[in-house]
């Protein structure tokens, strides 16, 4: 117990501020407040993989790490889309996961942000729209931001998150 | 030097009653079902040709069986090799030959495309392909006396990939696990096949995107081989650079979360901040967090100079003494070994038998991995020591993890030591019409890449190979017996590849 203590007296707190939205001009400080003008509470976020590499995936889990601490700033990642303010979607979209992503969407409640995630996401990338792939995220439910990347760093998946809650409704 | 062509492959095309015969041969041998495949060779004048590749610890072994026009089908090797089973159901999904005797449900295809439309066939008509619609797959049924049924997925409730699991339970106990997968099938063999030899390299890094160094890496050595071309010493101990660091960075985060799943938060934040310093000192020394595009055709993309060199030592340096506080800190806590032993085992005899490889196999008493075994260059001059526990639960599957975090940060710090000067990268002729193949040790296992060119540089069949094929159906065994809580530490045990399996 005492080297777990030490340990994490040791590491300190290693998290650091939110990013800035530049083209939105908006302060780090009042994205809680965005957050509640937009939504009413904390923001809860259902990520589903699409039909990607699991590149991305890596990237996203990276949000939770300490550096980004995103749960620190009131958005969390949530198990059910009925629980969902907003859907992190990778893709390309599978034919395979063309009626799942679908269902997720259905099951979020409104009113709900889509964000496609990464270069397949964005539209098709290398993977492109064939007898297995839909392609892009767009192609199957509605996209409100997109983040290109492959994968997006942390950083631009978190801005990517930001702007879609700060887009007018 | 890189040379895998003179890596000793045996390649021997074999008549119909002789594919059953050979393949016991291999299995009595001790060699392991590395891969099995097949491509259109209608427009030869054929049917089709059937691949099965197989390791022994000192070759790689691949097995060629014509099959003619009017044949529909193949003799299964599942009977001798388990692991074959779905191997050759995706093989009758997407090229429309089937094994005999075999599991004939579909593996890879849902209702995506119809049945007996062949994706793989080069004149299947892509147009052909249906409407979005559910499937009605038929799992097993387990009956009895309060048996029900829990079904998870295709979308998970964590941020992973889709796939979806049936599981037959009584109480908390599990009796049976059933996986269905394929939900990220994306076509990515037919999509090779649009692309040139070269731009090839570009997909097999996106096959499974944990895996991107060593999937391009295998892809480069099928591709040089072709060519002709070796690397440089230098462009060499960069790749190995590149796949240690891939290595590591995977097993840190798997120890986090496997901590995670123990109820043990510390160790998710502890090792998330160790990957997320891994990452960010790639980005300055590689120019990416994820390597995607750093190995080419011919070597590898960037240079390392002196600063980047002095940075990657001195982390490699820190994480180790990180990595061995915190291997200290998990072994001292009784209620996360409490949780990691006992838990999800798969005992050598299993392993053995149904062909399990990699990583979880070295947790299962194999000691196979092909940086020992089959070592290209770098490996042939670093004297790779092979991580191996017996017990075969979680606890074992984390000690390989720490052990090989260990291992390959002692062959960075040898590497970079030792960097040799000169090119980082050769051109590359253009390749001529063959096949050939890649084999590199994945941080999951080994990943082999078959490579079939064409004319004029193009990509005439590619077959990229995830361990996770042999691995996922031993993830059903490891759970029989264990309570449904403890389902994700042991599937976070294994860490499977859905994306490098669906293809």
């Amino acid at each position: 117990m005492l080297s777990i203590l030490k340990r994490i007296a040791t590491t300190g707190i290693v998290s650091e501020p939110l990013p800035t939205l530049a083209d939105l001009k908006a302060e780090a400080d009042d994205l809680q407040a965005r957050i509640f003008a937009v939504l009413g509470r904390a923001l809860t976020i259902r990520q589903v993989d699409a039909g990607s590499c699991n590149g991305c995936e890596l990237e996203i889990h990276a949000l939770n790490n300490p550096y980004y601490n995103l749960e620190g700033a009131g958005i969390r990642f949530v198990a059910s889309p009925r629980h969902a303010d907003l859907l992190l979607v990778t893709g390309p979209v599978s034919k395979h996961m063309e009626i799942a992503l679908q269902r997720t969407y259905d099951a979020t409640p409104e009113p709900k942000r889509v964000v496609a995630v990464g270069d397949c996401g964005c539209d098709g990338g290398i993977f492109g729209a064939s007898y297995a792939s839909c392609g892009r995220v767009a192609n199957v439910i509605p996209v409100d931001v997109t983040v290109p990347g492959c994968p997006p760093a942390p950083v631009e998946i978190l801005r990517g998150i930001l702007r879609a809650v700060t887009l007018p409704r | 030097m890189n040379a895998p062509a003179s890596r000793p492959i045996e390649i021997e095309r074999l008549l119909r009653g002789q594919w059953t015969l050979h393949a016991r041969a291999e299995r009595d041998a001790g060699g392991v079902l590395l891969a099995l495949w097949a491509s259109d060779e209608r427009d030869r004048g054929g049917g089709g040709v059937l691949r099965a590749a197989f390791l022994r610890a000192d070759r790689l072994r691949v097995l060629e069986l014509p099959v003619g026009e009017r044949e529909a089908g193949f003799p299964s090797l599942a009977p001798m090799f388990p692991s074959a089973a779905r191997m050759e159901r995706a093989v009758q999904d997407l090229l429309g030959l089937r094994a005999e005797g075999g599991d004939a449900r579909p593996w890879l295809r849902h209702a995506a495309w119809p049945d007996g439309a062949s994706p793989l066939r080069r004149d299947f008509d892509p147009a052909r392909s249906v409407a979005p619609q559910t499937e009605d797959y038929a799992f097993v049924r387990v009956e009895g006396e309060g048996v029900h049924e829990i079904p998870v997925g295709p979308v998970h409730a964590g941020i992973i990939e889709p796939g979806h699991f049936r599981f037959s339970v009584v109480g908390e106990k599990v009796l049976r696990l059933e996986q269905r997968l394929g939900y990220v099938h994306k076509g990515i063999e037919k999509r090779l096949e649009q692309l040139s030899a070269i731009e090839g390299r570009r997909l097999a890094a996106r096959v499974s995107g944990d895996s991107a160094v060593a999937y391009s890496w295998a892809y480069c050595q099928a591709l040089e081989t072709l060519a002709g071309a070796t690397i440089t010493p230098r462009g060499a101990a960069l790749r190995a650079i590149a796949l240690e660091r891939e290595r590591i960075a995977n097993h840190l985060g798997d120890l986090g979360a496997l901590g995670n799943d123990a109820g043990f938060a510390f160790g998710l934040s502890q090792f998330m901040r160790l990957k997320e310093d891994l990452l960010r000192v790639n980005q300055r020394a590689f120019g990416a967090r994820y390597l995607m595009d750093y190995v080419l055709p011919g070597g590898v993309g960037g240079e390392l100079d002196a600063a980047a060199v002095e940075t990657l030592l001195a982390q490699t340096r820190s994480l180790e003494a990180e990595v061995r506080a915190l291997r200290a800190i998990y072994d001292d806590h009784a209620g996360v070994q409490d949780r990691f032993r006992s838990c999800g085992i798969v005992t050598p005899e299993l392993a053995r038998e149904l062909g399990l490889i990699g990583l979880a196999a070295r947790a299962s008493g194999q000691a196979r991995d092909l940086r020992a075994d089959l070592p290209c260059s770098p490996y042939d001059r670093l004297g790779v020591q092979v991580a191996m526990r017996s017990e075969g639960d979680v606890a074992a599957r984390v000690a390989v993890r720490f052990d090989e975090t260990l291992e390959s940060l002692r062959l960075c710090w040898e590497l970079l030591q030792s960097l040799p000067s000169g090119a980082a990268r050769v051109d590359l002729p253009q390749p001529t019409a063959g096949i050939a193949y890649g084999l590199v040790e994945g941080w999951r296992g080994p990943i082999l890449v078959a490579l079939e060119t064409g004319p004029v540089g193009s990509v005439r069949r590619c077959h990229p190979h995830d361990p996770s094929w042999q691995n996922w159906p031993l993830l059903e065994h490891a759970v029989i017996g264990n309570i449904v809580p403890d389902f994700p530490l042991i599937n976070k045990s294994f860490n499977l590849s859905y994306s490098g399996q669906d293809l």
